[in-house]
């Protein structure tokens, strides 16, 4: 089997899912992979697992480098599924001397596994366990993006296993960030921050903080999904510095769904009337658009304008869905409008009015109702709402 | 006595059962929970709780 020596006898043993489609919730269109990493040595380290269903591919590679009963110490740095699912079988095989993982990890895994005779080994924070001539120094990243979750840093290759921190859902037969066309990375990142670590922003500020305040050295980033660092690790970093601090820019989105194209309309006038004040848009139908793609657009959009009709009181179950979604994801300084048409009661507006109060957005317009079907004179109002949004988002993202 | 939530992982501080773990005994109030207390769940610092409802 194909492994990668990415750094001198440091592996890529991991695996590539060319088939996930949907990661729990989150589309996948490009697969993903579940990188592991072996570093040989006095003690050979295996630095995380793969996803259950792949455990085969991890074990191959693994003995096309060294026979897996010769790994000492397996370090867990994310307790998630994906990254120890093979762990159980890895460990019988294995028999590691060592299960390093942080506190929170030792509780987690055992919530998963139910394995208390492992042969657990809990660091500190920032604790450093010597390996022959290199170290690994762990740093707890709590909470980015769940409690057990933690970097290894090997000083000595300035090497970051930043396990899901920097990760994408990018299944390639490349293993590095320069051998990939860098416009769909920066995308998969992004969407990959907007999904699944964008409510943990003000820890990710605090880590770049701290990774810059101690002088890291780092020349690869080797996250646990996706492509390596190595090129572009300073348009990573500047990228997580931009939204984890909310910077937007010049882009509105209108998100909608509809019945009988009522709202539509209205959504395609409101969308005009961005668009006549230069402002990017993006008209993103809920029902052809995954909810995790419009997250990836709403993270540097500065505006969004939520469209649906009123149905038995409520919403539609994709918009409510949406909501419930974003309202998790917690994005956070956006300016907000809410449309749609209605036949009798029409409540619509007022939830999503509601949902996006909660959000802490800025509703710049208290909403457009209509009846059944907008006339013209409909259309022209929504057109100016979109035109307001368009001049708001301007003057914001001037002045951020 | 009040519970209080951790805005970034959801724990509750629940005054009832304390965090005897980290030295704060049941039955201790959360006002009186040591500043540099965090969060047992994910280290957010006290000043990141807020009450829950």
């Amino acid at each position: 089997m194909q492994v990668y020596e990415i750094k001198k006898d440091i592996f890529w043993v991991g695996a590539v899912d060319w088939l996930v489609r949907d990661f729990h919730g989150y589309s996948t269109y490009r697969g993903s992979t579940y990188n592991a990493y072996l570093m040989l040595g006095e003690k050979n380290v295996l630095f995380d697992t793969v996803k259950h269903n792949l455990c085969s591919d991890l074990v191959h590679r693994i003995r096309t480098v060294i026979d897996p009963e010769k790994i000492d110490y397996i370090v867990v740095n994310h307790v998630e599924m994906d990254h120890t699912g093979s762990l159980p079988k890895i460990v019988e095989m294995v028999k590691p001397e060592k299960i390093i993982c942080s506190k929170m990890g030792h509780k987690n895994l055992l919530s998963h596994f139910h394995k208390p005779d492992w042969p657990y080994h809990i660091i500190e924070n920032n604790e450093s366990i010597p390996v022959g001539n290199r170290t690994i120094q762990f740093m707890e990243t709590r909470m980015l993006h769940w409690p057990d979750s933690m970097f290894s840093y090997i000083p000595e290759e300035k090497l970051l296993i930043s396990q899901d921190g920097f990760g994408q859902h990018l299944g390639t037969s490349e293993r590095f960030d320069d051998e990939v066309d860098l416009s769909e990375l920066m995308y998969q990142a992004k969407k990959y921050y907007a999904n699944i670590l964008y409510l943990y922003s003000p820890q990710v500020r605090k880590l770049l903080d701290h990774v810059a305040e101690i002088g890291l050295e780092v020349d690869m980033i080797a996250p646990d999904h996706g492509v390596i660092w190595r090129t572009h690790i300073d348009k990573i970093l500047q990228a997580y510095r931009d939204w984890s601090s909310h910077k937007a820019a010049k882009k509105a989105l209108v998100v909608y769904d509809t019945m009988w194209h009522s709202t539509e309309m209205m959504a395609k006038a409101v969308a005009d009337g961005i668009e006549s004040t230069g402002t990017s848009m993006q008209l993103l139908d809920l029902s052809v658009n995954h909810r995790s793609d419009v997250m990836a657009e709403l993270l540097d959009a500065k505006g969004i304008c939520l469209g649906c009709p009123t149905l038995n009181n409520g919403l539609l179950p994709r918009m409510a869905g949406y909501l419930m979604y974003m309202k998790g994801l917690r994005p956070a300084r956006k300016l907000g409008a809410a449309f749609g048409s209605f036949g009798w009661s029409g409540e619509s507006v007022k939830h999503m009015n509601k949902a996006m109060e909660e959000m802490k957005f800025e509703l710049i317009h208290e909403g457009i109702k209509v009846k059944y079907v907008p006339t013209h004179d409909d259309l022209k109002k929504c057109w100016e709402l979109g035109k307001l949004m368009g001049e708001k988002v301007k003057e914001a993202v001037d002045n951020q | 006595m009040k519970k209080y939530r951790c805005s970034v992982c959801g724990y509750i501080y629940d005054p009832e059962n304390g965090d005897p773990d980290n030295g704060v005994e049941p039955g201790t109030d959360f006002e009186k929970v040591p500043d540099d207390w965090t969060c047992p769940i994910c280290g957010a610092s006290k000043d990141q709780f807020e009450p829950a409802d």
